[in-house]
Order: C-alpha cells, then sequence, then structure tokens
C-alpha cells in the first residue's frame, strides 16, 4: 500500500496539520516506506490472540473518586495561553 | 570531582571533603565551559540551583540528609519543572513554563537533589540521533561528529561528558539505552509503571517509562531508590513496594542463568561489538553464570509492531497541543482551522509531523483493524514470548544497538534507517519488561552497550548482574578524554 499526495493531504487534514504543497511528495514517499515495513504485520498467526493494550498482564486503569481534587490555578495556567483575556482563552470567531 | 560516581560524591559530601555549593559549581562551570559545543543542556538553572546547594549543606550539617541530598543532576527537557521553561525539544514548546512538577521532579527534589538544568532531547522523543531538536542536535562527547544517540541524547551527553553525574531520561523504544550505549554509559528503562510519568510529557503512554543515565550500576540503584514507586496521578502507575536496590547490589550472582536471545545475534551486527559482547558473557560465565541459549520467535515483529502502537497513541497524545492554550500559536489565524493546522504544522517538526500522520492513517476509519488491532494482538506474541524466557532463565543478555555512534547527519534522511536503531530494545517496551545498558568496551575508541533484560520490576536483579559485571571490568571507568 503506498500513498499518492491526496491521501497524505487527506490525513493531514485529519491530524490538524498543514502541509505545504511542495512538503507532500516526502512525506507521501516516507510513510509510504513506513506502511510498507508495517505491512510484514498481516503475516503474523494472531488468528486467535487477545489484543495487548496495557504492558502488565491483569492491570486496569485504576480510577479514582470522582471528587474534586484540583485547585482552581487559572490564572497560572493562563499565564501560557496565547491568547487570553478576562480569564478567558481567546480563538477566531467561530460563530457566524 | 566531576570524574566521581555520584555514589563517590555523596561520600565526599559526608566527608566534608567539598560542599554541596562547591560541588554545583563545580558542574556548573563544567556546563559554561563545554556546552557551547556539546549543545546537551536547553536550560541552566544555575541560580536556583546554588539556593538549592545551599540548603542541602545545611541540611548537611544539620544531620538530616538522605543519601542524594546536596548531589547535583539534570532533567531531560520532557519532565516538567514548576516555574521553568520545559520544551520537550519543540517549538511547540519553545515557550512553555511549566505550571507544575512531574512526580519524578518532585521526587528528586524531596530527596535533595540539585538540579543543574534541562538536557536537550530529540523532539517529543521522536528520534535516536538527538537530531530532530528544535533546539539543534547534540554531539556525542567520545567525538563531536558523531551522534550521541537519542531521543534522551542531552542527558547522555551531558553524563558522559561530566557536565553532571546523573541525568533523568525515558524510553519509549530505546532513547535510554541506546544513548548510554553510544556514549558509554549505565541507562536503565524500569518496569512500565514502576516510575511515575505524571509530568512526564507523554509521547506513547503505553510504552513510555521514566528512568536515568549514570556512570554506574550503583548510581543508577541509588537514584532509581528514590524515584520510583506508586503515584496515584498516574493511572497506570502499579502499587507495589520498591525493593532496597542498594543493598541488593553485592548479592553473589554463581548459578544465574542467562538467557542469550539467538534472534538479537541473527542481525548481523558489527563483528567487532559481537565480540566484545561475547567476551562480557565471558566475563559473566567466570563469576558462575550459566549460558543458555533461547529464542523469542516473534521478536522479529517488533519493529513494524511498535510503528503502529508508538505512531497511534502519539496522535492521540499530540493532539492536546491546539494553540489554545499553551504552546505555540501562529500568528494571525483566519479561522479556528487555519489556528489548529498552522499551529500544528509550524510548531511541530517533520518527524513529529510523520508520526501523527502515520497514527491517524493506523487509527482511521477502514485501516483500524488492518494495522491498530493487528498490532495489539502481534504485540501480545512478542510479550508471551519473554513471559516463556525467562520460565528458563533469569535475565536476557544481548547487544542494545546494532552499531556504535554514527556520523551527524548520517541517517536523517531516511526513517527507516534511523528507526532500525532501536531493533533490540522496543521489544523491552512493547512486553513492558525492565532492561538496560551497560558500557562493554570500545569499537575504534567509541564505546557500546550490553543489554540485559529482566522480567517485570526485576530492577534489583538487573542491577545486581550489572554491578557484578562492573566489580570485574573497568569498561565503566573509560570517559571520553577531552573531558577527563
Amino acid at each position: 500500500m503506498s500513498l499518492d499526495l491526496k491521501d497524505v493531504a487527506a490525513i493531514a487534514q485529519l491530524a490538524r496539520l498543514r502541509v505545504t504543497e511542495d512538503e507532500l511528495p516526502a512525506y507521501a514517499k516516507d510513510l509510504s516506506k513506513i506502511i510498507a515495513m508495517v505491512e510484514r504485520l498481516q503475516a503474523a498467526a494472531v488468528a486467535n490472540v487477545e489484543p495487548m493494550s496495557h504492558p502488565l498482564a491483569g492491570q486496569t486503569q485504576r480510577l479514582r473518586a470522582d471528587e474534586a481534587v484540583e485547585r482552581d490555578q487559572r490564572e497560572k495556567f493562563q499565564r501560557n495561553a496565547p491568547r487570553a483575556e478576562a480569564g478567558l482563552y481567546l480563538v477566531p470567531k467561530v460563530i457566524e | 570531582m566531576h570524574t566521581f560516581t555520584l555514589a563517590e560524591l555523596a561520600q565526599g559530601l559526608r566527608t566534608k571533603r567539598f560542599s554541596s555549593v562547591e560541588l554545583t559549581k563545580h558542574f556548573l562551570d563544567r556546563i559554561e565551559r563545554h556546552n557551547g559545543e556539546l549543545n546537551a543542556f536547553v536550560t541552566i538553572t544555575a541560580e536556583q540551583a546554588l539556593v538549592d546547594a545551599a540548603r542541602a549543606d545545611r541540611q548537611l550539617a544539620d544531620g538530616q540528609a538522605g543519601p542524594l541530598t546536596g548531589l547535583p543532576m539534570a532533567h531531560k527537557d520532557i519532565f516538567c519543572t514548576d516555574g521553568v521553561l520545559t520544551t520537550c525539544g519543540s517549538r511547540m514548546l519553545s515557550n512553555f513554563v511549566s505550571p507544575y512538577d512531574a512526580t519524578v521532579v518532585e521526587r528528586m527534589k524531596q530527596a535533595g537533589m540539585v538540579m543543574l538544568g534541562k538536557t536537550n532531547m530529540d523532539e517529543f522523543a521522536m528520534g535516536s540521533s538527538n537530531e530532530t531538536s528544535w533546539y539543534g542536535p547534540v554531539k556525542n562527547p567520545w567525538n563531536l561528529r558523531k551522534v550521541p544517540g537519542g531521543s534522551s541524547g542531552g542527558s547522555a551527553a551531558a553524563v558522559a561528558a561530566r557536565l553532571t553525574p546523573i541525568a533523568t531520561a525515558t524510553d519509549t523504544g530505546g532513547s535510554i539505552r541506546q544513548p548510554a550505549s553510544l556514549t558509554g554509559l549505565t541507562g536503565i528503562k524500569p518496569t512500565y509503571g514502576r516510575v511515575s510519568r505524571y509530568g512526564m510529557i507523554a509521547f506513547a503512554s503505553s510504552l513510555d517509562q521514566g528512568g536515568t543515565l549514570a556512570l554506574t550500576a550503583q548510581d543508577t540503584a541509588m537514584t532509581l531508590q528514590a524515584m520510583a514507586g506508586f503515584d496515584p496521578r498516574d493511572s497506570t502507575s502499579v502499587d507495589a513496594p520498591v525493593p532496597d536496590y542498594v543493598a541488593a547490589l553485592e548479592a553473589p550472582i554463581a548459578g544465574l542463568k542467562i538467557g542469550l536471545v539467538k534472534e538479537f545475534f541473527e542481525k548481523g551486527i558489527d563483528p567487532a561489538y559481537e565480540k566484545l559482547i561475547r567476551a562480557a558473557l565471558a566475563t559473566y560465565e567466570k563469576l558462575g553464570a550459566k549460558l543458555i541459549e533461547v529464542s523469542l520467535p516473534d521478536l522479529p515483529l517488533s519493529l513494524p509492531t511498535y510503528y503502529v502502537v508508538a505512531p497511534a497513541e502519539c496522535s492521540s497524545n499530540l493532539s492536546r497541543f491546539d494553540g489554545v492554550r499553551f504552546g505555540y500559536s501562529c500568528e494571525q489565524p483566519q479561522d479556528l482551522m487555519d489556528l489548529y493546522t498552522r499551529s500544528r504544522g509550524e510548531g511541530f517538526g517533520a518527524e513529529v509531523k510523520r508520526r501523527i500522520m502515520m497514527g491517524a492513517y493506523v487509527l482511521s476509519a477502514g485501516y483500524y483493524d488492518a494495522y491498530y488491532l493487528q498490532a495489539q494482538k502481534a504485540r501480545r506474541l512478542i510479550a508471551d514470548n519473554f513471559e516463556r524466557a525467562f520460565k528458563q532463565v533469569d535475565v536476557l543478555m544481548g547487544p542494545t544497538a546494532p552499531t556504535p555512534a554514527f556520523d551527524l547527519g548520517a541517517q536523517m534522511d531516511d526513517p527507516l534507517t534511523m528507526y532500525l536503531n532501536d531493533i533490540f530494545t522496543i521489544g523491552a517496551n512493547l512486553a513492558g519488561v525492565p532492561a538496560l545498558s551497560i558500557p562493554c568496551g570500545l569499537v575504534q575508541n567509541l564505546p557500546v552497550g550490553l543489554q540485559i533484560i529482566g522480567a517485570h520490576f526485576s530492577e534489583a536483579k538487573l542491577l545486581n548482574v550489572a554491578h557484578a559485571y562492573q566489580r570485574e571490568t573497568e569498561w565503566h571507568k573509560q570517559m571520553p578524554q577531552a573531558y577527563a
């Protein structure tokens, strides 16, 4: 399976990445090579194998009690915001 | 002072041969002098380091010091540090001052260690040469034309050049062990869940694990002791007691069963390197260990499995970078989509974008089963191979990386060539087992490592086995002459 320029542009859009026209061929070439390498998985004998999503057997994600534990640190956090005003994060207009 | 191990420096502080302030100044001077050529540090926190060192000296004088109090260290720039720039080697976080400490950072602070600064790394820990960093490549102190390995290349170069006695690092597919091999250090990737991932910027959450790059197994044991352990803030942290790693170092290893992974030796590693591995194995035999050949038949699936699982998780983790809440944001966005795509397009480098797109592709409708689910099944086969091997033997041994350090720029044009650097290391990440690399010799004056892999939660055994070798041999004492 190899990707053409249209495929790469579509994937970039899905991933919310701006990729310029002249960058597309290099990504198409590299991604196609990586996909060709991972194709080797198709030959793996895994018919009755349970998929593994956690590297430790029997471990599941712990849940904590549904109680608020975080302090309000909005001002501290918003110091890292590219655009903030009056305690709000600013984005371009989304409603016409 | 800089040629001492962490254990020797701890002794020096206790016997008042030098103070923490003197020690800290000494290493800060070395960073000042050598960082220009090595590019190992992104941020140097000299002022705070001297404040912390002075506090450590008071604790040492009051008899309130722990085993690590007053010892200098550096953090890989993937660990969040409250009030300090935390870049993850990316333009995306080039303006990010973390509002909190990672658990690892918090624990090192509590142990009284003195942070000298934050070390350079491949962007978002994606790379094996430290050349994908927004802050430029790190140079290998053994030869400035060579790479130090990656992604923890800054930590590796800093310790190898004795700019810090120890540094934290992270390993998703080999990012601690491969740089350890290429710079002549002892580097451990603990069991998945052993060290908290809270505040460690996520790349692939089911594979990432924090550890250290150090001069010796003993230094590693001392530091891991303070780093490891349950953290309720990381939902995958394992609630199990941390054994006494330092006490376990001296246990005799006679009768140890060492598995030689057949698949590791079939790949055709550098012959001079293989000779050194064989010599290391002979040393273990001399110490009473038994060598047993074992096969992990599904190990060849590691690379394709990893390059589905890791990009899939990375595409999900890195979706948080949106140009809105923190991090890089593009100039004058036209609309929300433009804000997202341009901030991410400009903020991420080529390798990170490649992996995000690879992940988006394997998770997309119509391909999920063929790639992602298939990889999760193959991952089970690989993990089962390791489990079966550890029923026969105590540890597995083999090379860490296929070659010694390669030239800067040599592998940047072809991502697949670069990915092969991790061919021996990614198996341990997929299986979640601990593994370390120790120096076992020089090939054309460049260090190479012996990889030792153990069963889940066998860090004490791995460190014991590594320490036994370091008592018998001098390879871990070799250092790049320019920094002696």
